[in-house]
């Protein structure tokens, strides 16, 4: 990190990790799903962020999961990390993970989450009300997509 | 000159304060502005003194709070230059100034396949009234295209107008981009058709000269707590001859001259819009705000400010991988920009933690984002409080900003 950077008090580089910064730059699984079984589109109202969300499950199995969307670092690097991580989960562990996740934001922080690994770099964003949201949209459309919602995920 | 910075700054006790140990710089001025001593005197005056409710008592409180509350219509009347104080509407803000109009001049008068036109600068409250009035009458909402710059076009704009419009509903100057509409000329144009002219002037009244007469438009809608005063309370102007055939908005006391059973009849305007107990006190502090910028005198005002703009477009323009969005010829102390890369949320989030208030987003004006294909931009909208030494601030941690993406 530049000096200058280095000036930013900690608070702010809990926030913005190294992890978050380089998922936020460069998502991974930014895209479609070639066999697309599940699917939501996500919107935070608030602030227009938009996240479509394409999940391939077979037997029980999350094979791939892919998101396309406009969002700012914290949403896109929740949703980058998230679809790193449903790769291979069953669809309760992802049903717990989602459950977990959004707890770890709104409720708990500082609890031992063994089972996020590490989508705790996110856990940060808690001391961040007015950003939450960006964190959970991800999260609440994955949740909109396993429970085939139709209708379009919303974080309000 | 005779405009001191530092004298005004310490008309506002909030710009005392530190804000995440910084000392708080304050450029969120388009979503509300501060208020001086004055304004908060005026409110606390009101409730420890005068507090009763408005022409109904004989007893003396009750009086002199009509006569503070009439007094404060005045004020407004004259800082807009209306020709009657009756023309002064008192209401929560522009928001419900303009539904005020929409459903008690538009639901009333409107037909199918009339058309209102607006612009696509409009602040959402100055779209969606107009979509219900659309709903409920069967007219047809009409959308005046801007340029590159964020202006509206005036061809574009002539040839949307026709004998089908019948309201026209523009804003004086844009919150998302800062743009001064021409608005005398736009009202011209309209009413050559025969249209009325409502002008949505939110972020007008605090940052440019209006004339109700000179414009010659048939409403004009303003908040106070964009002016300096409280939230809560505002005011639509309505030439009286207008308001006078209209329907009331709202019903109940206040507002009436006699009640039966069979039939009511309405008390004469400004009551007539003003059903209900008002915002007395906010009104008085609205007031006393108008008064305190008359004092400084509004040219100076003007002037610091535009030379804040200056300042803060020569460094924008300037600055490596800063975008701006408006850059009208005529505008008023907001900069709008997006920093390539970076979401304006976390633009926000790390200059919040420098001290310094920005809004980020939308600004109510999603069509306007769309336009400019961006979905979000970062706006930091300048007041005469603000210093060129704030501004310096302001890009020296939009430095920071990039340092952390790197």
């Amino acid at each position: 990190m530049s000096q200058l950077g280095e000036q930013l008090r900690d608070p702010l580089r809990e926030l913005y990790q190294e992890v978050i910064i380089d998922h936020a730059r460069n998502p991974r699984n930014f895209g479609t799903v070639s066999n697309v079984t599940h699917h939501a589109e996500g919107f935070n109202p608030l602030c227009g962020d938009q996240l479509s969300l394409e999940v391939e499950i077979e037997n029980n199995k999350i094979k791939d999961a892919k998101f396309k969307g406009t969002g700012c670092a914290i949403s896109t690097a929740s949703a980058s990390l998230m679809t790193q991580f449903l790769k291979d989960k069953n669809v309760g562990e992802a049903e717990q993970i989602v459950k977990e996740f959004i707890d770890m934001l709104t409720q708990s922080p500082k609890i031992e989450h063994p089972n996020l690994g590490k989508l705790t770099v996110l856990a940060g964003v808690h001391d961040y009300p007015a950003r939450v949201k960006c964190a959970t949209l991800a999260w609440h459309t994955l949740d909109a997509a396993l429970k085939r919602e139709a209708k379009i995920a919303s974080t309000e | 000159m005779s405009f001191n910075v530092d004298k005004i700054r310490a008309d506002f006790p909030i710009l005392q304060q530190q804000v995440n140990g910084k000392l708080l710089v304050y450029l969120d001025n388009a979503a509300t502005t501060q208020k001086p001593k004055v304004v908060l005197d005026a409110l606390i005056n009101y409730y420890q003194t005068t507090n009763s409710n408005v022409h109904r008592g004989v007893h003396t409180l009750s009086m002199q709070a009509t006569d503070a509350y009439e007094a404060a219509r005045t004020t407004c009347q004259k800082f807009i230059n209306a020709t009657e104080a009756r023309e002064i509407i008192f209401c929560r803000g522009t928001t419900e100034a303009i539904n005020l109009v929409a459903q008690a001049y538009g639901r009333n008068t409107l037909k199918t396949g009339d058309e209102i036109l607006i612009s696509q600068l409009e602040h959402h409250s100055n779209i969606v009234p107009w979509q219900l009035v659309c709903e409920q009458t069967g007219a047809i909402l009409k959308v005046a295209p801007i340029n590159e710059q964020g202006e509206i076009m005036m061809s574009e704009y002539q040839t949307l107008l026709s004998s089908k419009t019948k309201i026209v509903a523009i804003n004086h100057v844009s919150n998302s981009l800062g743009t001064i509409n021409p608005v005398k000329e736009m009202t011209m144009m309209a009413h050559a058709v025969g249209a009325k002219v409502l002008i949505d002037g939110a972020q007008a009244l605090a940052h440019v000269n209006v004339d109700v007469q000179d414009i010659n438009c048939d409403f004009y809608a303003a908040s106070g707590h964009k002016v300096y005063a409280p939230m809560g309370i505002g005011f639509l102007y309505g030439k009286a001859a207008i308001l006078e055939a209209m329907q009331p908005y709202q019903a109940g006391g206040e507002m009436i001259q006699t009640v039966s059973f069979l039939k009511s009849t309405y008390a004469p305007i400004p009551q007539k819009f003003e059903a209900g107990t008002p915002n007395v006190g906010d009104a008085i502090a609205l007031g006393a705000a108008l008064t305190y910028l008359t004092k400084i005198g509004r040219e100076n005002i003007h002037h610091y400010e535009h030379e804040l703009l200056d300042y803060a477009t020569q460094q924008a323009d300037n600055f490596p991988g800063l975008r701006i969005i408006g850059t009208a010829k005529d505008k008023i102390s907001i900069l709008a920009f997006v920093l390539d890369g970076i979401h304006p949320h976390d633009v926000g989030t790390i200059l919040d933690h420098e001290g310094i208030a920005v809004r980020t987003g939308h600004h109510c004006t999603m069509p306007l984002m769309e336009f400019f294909k961006v979905p979000a931009t970062v706006r930091a909208s300048m007041a005469f409080y603000n210093t060129k030494q704030e501004i310096d601030e302001l890009f020296c941690a939009l430095r920071k900003v990039q340092e952390m993406f790197e």
